[in-house]
């Protein structure tokens, strides 16, 4: 994966950059040193790094303007980072940029039970939202997998979604308001406790705009009254056709369950060897999971079940109690880990119509023979997000870029068959080069447009979502100003 | 009302034609029926019609701009599904005639009472192809369920009332219609209790999907398979109880179209405005509205208000959390939608010069010039 050379007239200012970030900021919220910037060098997609000029932990909206005012008057890229743990590069650093990191801005700035909302800051996480109204039988929907960790402002850029989203949606359905600090500094206020917008629509187009519209400081969210209660069951297949059709069944049937997740063999296998869920080994699993009281769940659990049955299950396996719900996650969310403990694995989050899930596997199934490297899968299968999992040896020189052109070609099936790039991970620099098979050049150019609209001299996280042959020219008439503006 | 001085393209490529070609101003529609004008040549999508894909195993359509609402509706109810987001039909109010389109339905983002938990119009769009202002075929999105490709131009183009673009091809996210619907009326309440008790009932975990007040009545609907509405409207009126409201049950559906549709302004003398607000603050914004009546939808954040003609709402509620639609009247300098602030306008205005160089597409709304 190429990034842009780094502009060497911005690092050769470092000293006075730095001078000025900390005349704004308290002192040990700006980090310059190499050993200390060394900490910010990749997130959660480690195969690529590259330590940052420096790093700024604002604590408030007003800092995150301050620095944004800085970093355009001095022409410096600035890349916004939550937590790190996007798994598409999207808080990748360039050597000559500002990481802004939103990790001090966590509280809590207004809960209102009566109108079903929260404000928070935007480095608040995603797990610690809920726990701020747990007590009161609230919770907030979206629940990426890194929810323990993943801040809001990265779900925001992100438009992250979740094991549950079937139901409750992805972030930007959950998305009430947001304060956003512009490139520029402007401080603008999107949306707030009311439901629909009284012009164009830009909460939704900053929500999933990857950090590169506005830096978001401040949001409000919809909370949710927490249901009484939930349990899965979990259906083994001796194929994975047979599950695909399961699960446009149950969809077709009218129960909408919260989940619908799916794994094959090699996942079953290997979380079942590093978990002891006690999973039935067979060639696909779904594990479907309804709400409701005691006798709603057990009334939706028996409708899916006489459905799964007439697919001839090879397992089915109602979970009766909370320990019983708890042992059938288990091994679901052991999944990446288990992998982890095996191999080096690259993860992908392509979606596709539900319709072509045998499809799809199967040509994955056939691919894989053709690299010689092996695929979990472990997905989404409500609404057809997969993560097709590609093991690789990152020791073995070449094994890297095997594997890279593996998940290209995943993507462009998904892509091929109706579907998209990425689910809920995003683009990052992942996915970026990978935007022309998807769009073309027109609609790729408007999107690029609005960015002018919003951040006109490209400086925030400019490298990453569009192609970079695609965005080459708005990036260099940004360094041709800086160094304009250098002499 | 049949528009014969429209022109009517017959594909996306001839639209795409007479946008480029254009030498002034274009007056995009639908059906016409949401009392939507602007100057220029009108330009009618009705000629872009028909579903081109319905998966009801993957819960998706994808259908013509122009498509009437009522074929998609009925397409979908042959399959037990509907578009979750109740889309309002305005004939009735704007006293006009014609058929809603698909179309028309996403560029205004129109949702109705279900909006409080199923989500907008926005929400259940996944992707778009549009002509934009300069004539070139754009399109975003696609049709599978979760999509984070690129930006989001499926919300931005909800809502922008085809002044960024004119849709020709939208796909959906549809539901399963429940088994059961049953209404829970709560009698004699005042507009601030009244609310509360809305917000009450949204903060059960009983899957409120509808709740509304008008006339001294709270309705709150239930919808789902007949054992679990039985149950969860059992528990609703215990958790409500202590409002010391009295409450009746109705089965049918007739009452929440009617606050759909806000059939009850229909034909009634005034200007109708629709506010966006803070629930909590809907009683005292009514209130501060001195409204001829009001109805409150979206459990007291969205108000429907009759007021006198010409009478300008804004100047009286003066800033809150939200904002005020005109959305019938009979001329007069108050504008349709609510001015923004300037860092928003700016924004808007910059992305409306990129898809829309030239400012013909419905040059009069959204705060454009004429």
């Amino acid at each position: 994966m190429e990034m842009p050379a780094p502009d060497q007239s911005v690092i050769d200012r470092k000293a006075r950059i730095v001078a000025r970030l900390a005349e704004v900021l308290p002192k040990d919220a700006v980090i310059h040193e190499e050993h200390e910037t060394r900490a910010y060098e990749c997130d959660a997609l480690t195969a690529y790094r590259c330590p940052p000029l420096a790093v700024v932990l604002p604590a408030t909206t007003q800092e995150v303007a301050h620095i944004m005012r800085i970093c355009n008057h001095e022409g410096v890229p600035v890349v916004p980072r939550g937590s790190g743990t996007s798994l598409a590069g999207g808080a990748l650093p360039t050597a000559d940029c500002v990481i802004l990191g939103v990790a001090r801005m966590t509280q809590v700035l207004e809960t209102d039970l009566e109108n079903r909302t929260i404000r928070v800051q935007a480095g608040r996480t995603n797990l610690s939202v809920t726990g701020a109204v747990e007590a009161q039988g609230f919770f907030y929907a979206p629940d990426p997998s890194s929810q323990l960790a993943c801040a809001i402002a990265g779900n925001i850029a992100m438009n992250s979604g979740g094991a549950h989203c079937l139901k409750y949606g992805v972030t930007t359905n959950n998305l009430m308001g947001v304060t956003v600090v512009m490139a520029n500094g402007e401080v603008v206020n999107l949306g707030g406790a009311h439901l629909d917008s009284g012009g164009l629509d830009l909460l939704g187009l900053i929500c999933g705009s990857e950090g590169q519209l506005g830096i978001v400081t401040e949001a409000t969210l919809r909370i949710l009254a927490k249901p009484e209660g939930a349990r899965p069951v979990l259906i083994g297949f001796d194929d994975n056709e047979t599950a695909g059709h399961c699960v446009s069944d149950i969809i077709k049937a009218g129960v909408l369950p919260v989940a619908i997740e799916f794994m094959d063999r090699l996942c079953i296998e290997t979380s079942e060897n590093f978990a002891q869920a006690g999973y039935p080994m067979c060639e696909a699993l779904l594990i479907v999971e309804v709400e409701g009281s005691d006798s709603e769940i057990d009334a939706q659990l028996a409708l899916i079940m006489d459905i799964a049955r007439r697919h001839n299950p090879v397992e089915l396996r109602e979970s009766r109690s909370e320990a019983e719900s708890t042992k059938i996650w288990l091994g679901r969310k052991a999944a990446f880990g288990a992998i982890g403990q095996i191999s080096d694995y690259m993860c992908l989050d392509g979606t596709i119509p539900v319709s072509s899930l045998p499809l799809v596997l199967r040509r994955i199934g056939e691919m894989s023979q053709d690299y010689g490297l092996r695929v979990g899968n472990v997905f989404h299968a409500g609404d057809g997000n997969m993560h097709p999992l590609i093991l690789y040896d990152a020791n073995k020189p070449g094994d890297l870029e095997r594997c890279e052109a593996f998940g290209a070609d995943i993507l462009r099936l998904c892509v091929e068959v109706g579907g998209c790039l990425t689910g809920e991970h995003g683009v990052g620099i992942e996915k970026r080069d990978l935007m022309g098979v998807q769009y073309g050049p027109q609609d790729l150019e408007r999107q690029m447009q609005i960015k002018d609209v919003f951040d006109p001299a490209w400086l925030l996280n400019a490298a990453k979502v569009f192609p970079l042959a695609a965005s080459d020219a708005r990036r260099m008439a940004q360094g041709r100003m800086q160094q304009g503006a250098g002499q | 009302m049949t528009d014969m001085s429209a022109i009517a393209p017959g594909s996306e490529d001839e639209l795409a034609e007479v946008v480029r070609s254009a030498t002034g101003p274009l007056w995009i529609k639908g059906g016409g029926t949401r009392g939507v004008v602007s100057p220029g040549t009108p330009v009618t999508t009705r000629g872009l019609s028909g579903i081109t894909l319905y998966e009801p195993g993957a819960l998706t359509l994808v259908a013509a701009a122009g498509t009437p609402m009522a074929e998609i509706e009925t397409a979908l109810a042959a399959e037990g599904q509907r578009l979750p987001f109740e889309p309002m039909d305005h004939r009735r109010l704007m006293g006009t005639a014609g058929d809603p389109t698909l179309g028309g339905v996403m560029a205004g983002n129109i949702s109705g009472p279900r909006r409080i938990q199923s989500g907008a119009a926005r929400d259940f769009a996944l992707g778009v192809r549009f002509v934009d202002g300069t004539g070139q075929v754009i399109k975003n999105g696609g049709r599978v369920m979760k999509n984070v490709t690129g930006y989001d131009l499926v919300k931005l183009m909800c809502g922008a009332h085809g002044t960024l673009g004119v849709l020709t091809e939208v796909a959906l996210k549809v539901l399963p219609i429940p088994e059961t619907t049953q209404t829970l009326l709560l009698h004699g309440l005042t507009p601030r209790a009244a609310v509360q008790a809305m917000a009450a009932a949204m903060g059960t975990p009983y899957e409120v999907s509808g709740a509304a007040f008008y006339d001294g009545t709270v309705m709150l609907r239930l919808e789902g398979f007949e054992a679990s509405v039985r149950y969860r409207l059992k528990r609703l009126q215990a958790a409500l109880a202590r409002f010391g409201a009295d409450s009746t049950l109705c089965a049918g559906v007739d009452q929440w179209q009617a606050v759909r549709d806000v059939t009850a302004f229909a034909g009634a003398a005034g200007d109708v405005w629709r506010v966006s607000c803070r629930p909590s603050e809907g009683p005292e914004l009514a209130e501060r509205a001195g409204a001829r009546a009001v109805i409150f939808d979206w459990a007291g954040g969205l108000l429907w208000l009759l007021c006198d003609a010409g009478d300008d709402l804004r100047a009286r509620l003066g800033p809150y959390d939200g904002h005020a639609t005109r959305l019938r009247f009979d001329g007069g300098a108050v504008p349709r939608f609510q001015p923004q602030a300037p860092a928003i306008d700016r924004l808007s205005a910059g992305l409306r010069q990129r898809f829309d160089p030239r400012g013909i597409l419905n040059a009069g709304l959204m705060g454009g010039h004429g």
